[in-house]
């Protein structure tokens, strides 16, 4: 950990308040998840409908963190661990950004359950379950990059795994029972649709961590095996 | 094409001999090989114990904060120092399997395989072609058909034929700065170097006649090595192939550039180059 300033403070002070803002974004995408899975578990057309105005606000973090990066690549000239932040957060934004997206499509596809009316084994509890994983490994991973702490981060790639198992099952059950009632048809497959939308999630969480072992590590872990993840980020 | 293709050799990772400065580029012949080189200016210690190769073809860069040594380490390549009688040097700086800091040979003679440019540019008070065929003459006996050749050669290869060709005659002092530090360039390679050793070239330079001379350089490895000092960190990440970080007259690391810059292995080498040293 680097723990010596720059001769600028003022450069100082500009990367930190870039990583606050992610900080920041990181935070305002877990209520649009939370608040997307709430609105689909519990009904709640009101929320939903906060949730899809609310991606605006994501998409304005995206931008504006990404023009700030631009200010500092063509002022400092950052090198190394730097430079490696700098990359990193730009790609960071992108993944939160989608996170966002993903938040959105999922209050739609509750909104649109609601109206066309409930089924009974919507998974409930599954999806429930799924997306407290999702949304530990998002958590997860923007303490790993609040922290910059390569161990953490490696957790949470480890964590995707898990996720997806728990995606396939909810996929059979929902297909099962599609075959034994097919007027479930088109409400199961938005089932699908929610369950893969907090799938994606967790991608979106381990390519998080994985930028935050490259800036600690300066090793892109990026499609590699876990084994070699959790070496690069003991290393 | 031929730059483009030099351009894409991969380059390989150095590897740490004994020592832990000693550090040989993998995947190119060694031009100087430096062995436990140690420098005073009269009782001082400028450098210590420094061992690193310097590839051939390829341009090798030194940098470090002021004071560190790097030009102290260039100024010994080609014996510059012993200008000076209070200063000398110990070790081995070895090309084409000799000692450059004890041989017998004609200093001037090693300076005419490795060429030197100044930071500020030094052209002599004569006209734009005895500029460079002043140094030809001292080495070579050539008629004037083939001096000519030499010159506009010389000049083709520091970019600058184009500006300089039709005011031959007139005072290498007539040319503006960037102009004037290329000419030195032409005349260091006029008499055919292995070696250009650049110390701080485009220090005294606007940002135009920088890029002119960073595209040279670039051109100059396709036929010689070259060694740069500069202070400017992102001119050593453009131009060069291999970079050294110095402190205190110390080697602190040398890598591959792409990886100096984006993956230091020391946190000395990262805390300077990312503005933290201090």
């Amino acid at each position: 950990m680097i723990t010596t300033e720059h001769l600028s403070k003022q450069y100082d002070a500009d990367l930190e308040s870039l990583r606050s803002r992610v900080l920041e974004m990181g935070g305002l995408v877990e209520t649009q998840i939370r608040g997307a899975i709430e609105s689909f578990t519990d009904g709640n057309q009101e929320l939903a409908e906060r949730v899809i105005v609310g991606d605006h606000q994501v998409n304005g973090y995206e931008v504006s963190i990404d023009d700030a990066c631009g200010q500092v690549i063509v002022k400092r000239q950052p090198a190394a661990r730097d430079l490696r932040l700098i990359m990193a957060i730009s790609k960071t934004v992108t993944d939160l950004e989608r996170v966002g997206d993903e938040a959105e499509k999922i209050a739609r596809m509750a909104k649109s359950i609601h109206e066309r009316g409930r089924i009974q084994n919507e998974r409930l509890p599954e999806i429930r379950h799924v997306s407290d994983i999702a949304v530990r490994m998002l958590r997860q991973a923007l303490d790993a990059f609040a922290r910059l702490d390569a161990a953490e981060a490696a957790q949470v790639v480890r964590q995707d795994a898990a996720i997806d198992a728990e995606f396939r099952a909810i996929l059979r059950q929902l297909i099962t029972y599609m075959m034994e009632d097919p007027r479930t048809i088109s409400t199961a497959l938005e089932v699908v649709w929610i369950a893969k939308a907090i799938e994606r999630i967790g991608d979106h969480a381990k390519n998080l961590a994985e930028q935050v072992i490259y800036i600690v590590k300066g090793t892109d872990v990026r499609h590699t095996s876990m084994e070699r993840v959790e070496q690069e980020a003991s290393a | 094409m031929e730059a483009q293709a030099a351009a894409r050799t991969p380059i390989m990772k150095p590897f740490v001999t004994e020592a832990r400065s000693a550090v040989v580029p993998a995947d190119s012949a060694t031009k100087l090989q430096v062995r436990n080189l140690n420098f005073y200016y009269g009782s001082f210690l400028a450098l210590k114990s420094i061992s690193l190769d310097i590839p051939e073809k390829r341009v090798t860069a030194f940098i470090g904060p002021s004071g560190c040594g790097k030009s102290t380490l260039l100024r010994t390549f080609n014996r510059m120092y012993s200008l000076y009688p209070e200063q000398r040097a110990e070790g081995e700086v070895i090309m084409d399997g000799e000692n450059l800091l004890t041989s017998k040979q004609d200093v001037s003679l090693i300076r005419a395989k490795i060429g030197m440019v100044f930071q500020k540019p030094t052209p002599f008070p004569m006209s734009i072609y005895d500029n460079i065929a002043f140094g030809v003459r001292l080495f070579e006996r050539l008629g004037k058909r083939d001096m000519d050749e030499r010159v506009e050669w010389a000049l083709t290869r520091a970019a600058l034929w184009n500006e300089a060709k039709d005011k031959l005659q007139q005072s290498g002092n007539s040319l503006s700065g960037g102009q004037q530090q290329r000419l030195c360039i032409a005349r260091g390679i006029a008499i055919k170097p292995e070696v250009l050793l650049l110390d701080e070239p485009c220090s005294a330079l606007d940002p135009i006649s920088t890029g002119k001379v960073e595209e040279l350089i670039h051109e100059l490895k396709r036929d010689y090595t070259v060694v740069i000092v500069t202070h400017n960190m992102q001119q050593a990440a453009r131009v060069s192939d291999y970079t050294a970080y110095m402190y205190l007259g110390e080697l602190i690391e040398f890598d591959v550039t792409d990886t100096l810059f984006i993956k230091p292995s020391r946190k000395e080498t990262e805390d300077y180059i990312t503005g933290r040293f201090g």
